[in-house]
């Protein structure tokens, strides 16, 4: 079974919210940098980006990080396929939000705290979700959440944008 | 494409879509070492055993930094100062290094087919370094990966191997993997050391015995070592006959196209198999090759490293 969970306004106007409240809690702008997580979050980014740089009035960068190299559990699944790590900035003493589509046990947040401080020693970290779905298996919440879903875990998030060839929408599904 | 081999033994057996996933990884493992912070934590807790029963130093130089880089501990084995020269076998070694834990063995021996054997009853990842005059798939592999991030692709290129073939274990690495991928192989050098018999392996190679026309519409020319230490018989008369008749020097290069790569896996013999000028002359890439080795090498311990099953919701 699938359900809606957010079609293409609903997933704008989220987006944009969640922009805003980003805004609102980093006044010091000028160091304020985007980090999304491949591959969900890159996308996500890439439009926070955008909508930040209309409210702030200067542009926002916005790298991607891949976090499988710092994943702790490679030896249990078959090695997956790495992703750009493409960060053009230093992220030393910056603002970094990390955005990414679903949060769920928290381990791979756990593996982007490792993968960025490998890059730099920011300010400070944020993290950004468009789900948060539950389920956390380590001490990791989210500073900025688009929608909170209770799922179980024979349940499946599904974010589709158009930059990744479908619909702007999001689904739970069952497995 | 999901990476299901425990052992990497040689590259015929590697599928195209498998070359394309080593090539993948190898890439984004190579911006890994261009970071200020060169290592990751993949590997961690890990060893590695790296077991030479014939002497290298390049290849165990480049496997040892591979496996520090993913954050494995890195033990080295040598025949010299081993049990190996007191009588023990190879596979008692072996036994005794999985006594240790530990969790990759990569191999360099003399025998062809060395590697294979460990793999029958290993319950390690075995690696295999090099084997006799069998295979070396990580030198095959790097010089894939040379070539593809060169030159955009592999099908359809022409390759002229030239040197020693009949002895040479990176000469089959690279014919199996670029003819997996579409290239054509030209094998080129002294008739003793280039028998015609190659051509019956695979329709894509010719053999040549001609050196103008297997340099002049070559993409690339890969130069390889003479192996004096796996020659039972000479092969030709003398070191400066062979750097007269087949020796790169800069009237032989003029021959190759102005966009073509110059590559040798190394350690080059400056005056014989090629000319000092040409080894550092602009289309020579034999520097790259050992940096993109590194990469391959961690490409490759990173995917063996993988369990058999994806994980739910990942």
């Amino acid at each position: 079974m699938s359900v809606v969970l957010m079609d293409a306004v609903t997933l704008g106007r989220v987006i944009g919210r969640m922009a805003h409240e980003i805004a609102e809690r980093n006044p010091d702008s000028d160091t304020l940098c985007l980090v999304g997580l491949q591959r969900g979050g890159v996308s996500l980014a890439r439009r926070l980006s955008v909508i930040l740089s209309g409210i702030l009035g200067h542009a926002v960068p916005a790298g991607s990080l891949d976090v499988s190299l710092y994943r702790d559990d490679l030896d249990r699944r078959v090695a997956p396929e790495i992703r750009p790590t493409e960060v053009p900035f230093d992220p030393s003493d910056r603002d970094i939000v990390l955005v990414d589509d679903v949060l769920f046990t928290g381990r791979t947040t756990r593996a982007a705290l490792d993968a960025l401080s490998d890059l730099g020693r920011p300010r400070r970290i944020q993290l950004a979700v468009l789900i948060d779905r539950g389920n956390r298996e380590l001490p990791i919440r989210a500073d900025f959440t688009g929608k909170v879903v209770v799922t179980t875990l024979q349940q499946a998030i599904r974010v589709h944008l158009t930059e990744g060839g479908g619909n702007d929408s999001v689904f739970l599904e069952d497995l | 494409m999901n990476w299901n081999r425990r052992h990497l033994l040689d590259v015929r057996t590697l599928s195209a879509d498998e070359l394309g996933l080593i090539l993948s990884t190898a890439k984004a493992f190579k911006a890994v070492s261009s970071r200020a912070i060169k290592k990751v934590p993949a590997l961690r807790g890990k060893t590695v055993v790296n077991l030479f029963v014939e002497p290298s130093t390049r290849t165990r130089i480049s496997f040892e930094l591979a496996a520090q880089r993913l954050s494995a501990d890195v033990i080295n084995f040598t025949a010299e100062a081993s049990s190996l020269k007191k009588g023990e076998t190879l596979k008692d070694t072996l036994r005794n290094l999985e006594a240790l834990n530990a969790d990759f063995v990569i191999l360099r021996h003399g025998a062809s087919g060395a590697a294979h054997y460990l793999a029958r009853f290993a319950r390690c990842h075995i690696v295999n370094a090099g084997d006799g005059a069998h295979e070396h798939p990580t030198q095959g592999l790097l010089d894939l990966f040379t070539i593809n991030e060169r030159k955009g692709r592999i099908e359809g290129l022409n390759i002229t191997i030239l040197g020693d073939i009949l002895y040479s274990r990176v000469a089959r690495s690279n014919i199996w993997a670029l003819l997996r991928l579409g290239a054509r192989v030209t094998l080129c050098g002294p008739s003793t050391l280039v028998p015609k018999v190659f051509e019956t392996l695979h329709p894509g190679i010719r053999v040549s015995w001609n050196l103008e026309s297997a340099l002049k519409d070559a993409d690339v020319v890969n130069l390889l070592r003479i192996q004096h230490e796996r020659q039972r018989a000479s092969a030709f008369p003398s070191i400066g006959e062979y750097a007269s008749l087949f020796g790169l020097n800069a009237t032989r290069a003029g021959w190759i196209r102005p966009d073509a790569l110059i590559m040798h896996p190394g350690p080059i013999n400056r005056g014989v198999e090629i000319e000092s000028g040409v080894a550092d002359g602009g289309q020579s890439v034999i520097l790259e090759q050992v940096t993109n080795g590194l990469a391959v090498r961690m490409a490759v311990l990173f995917l063996l490293n993988g369990g058999q099953s994806s994980e739910l919701g990942l």
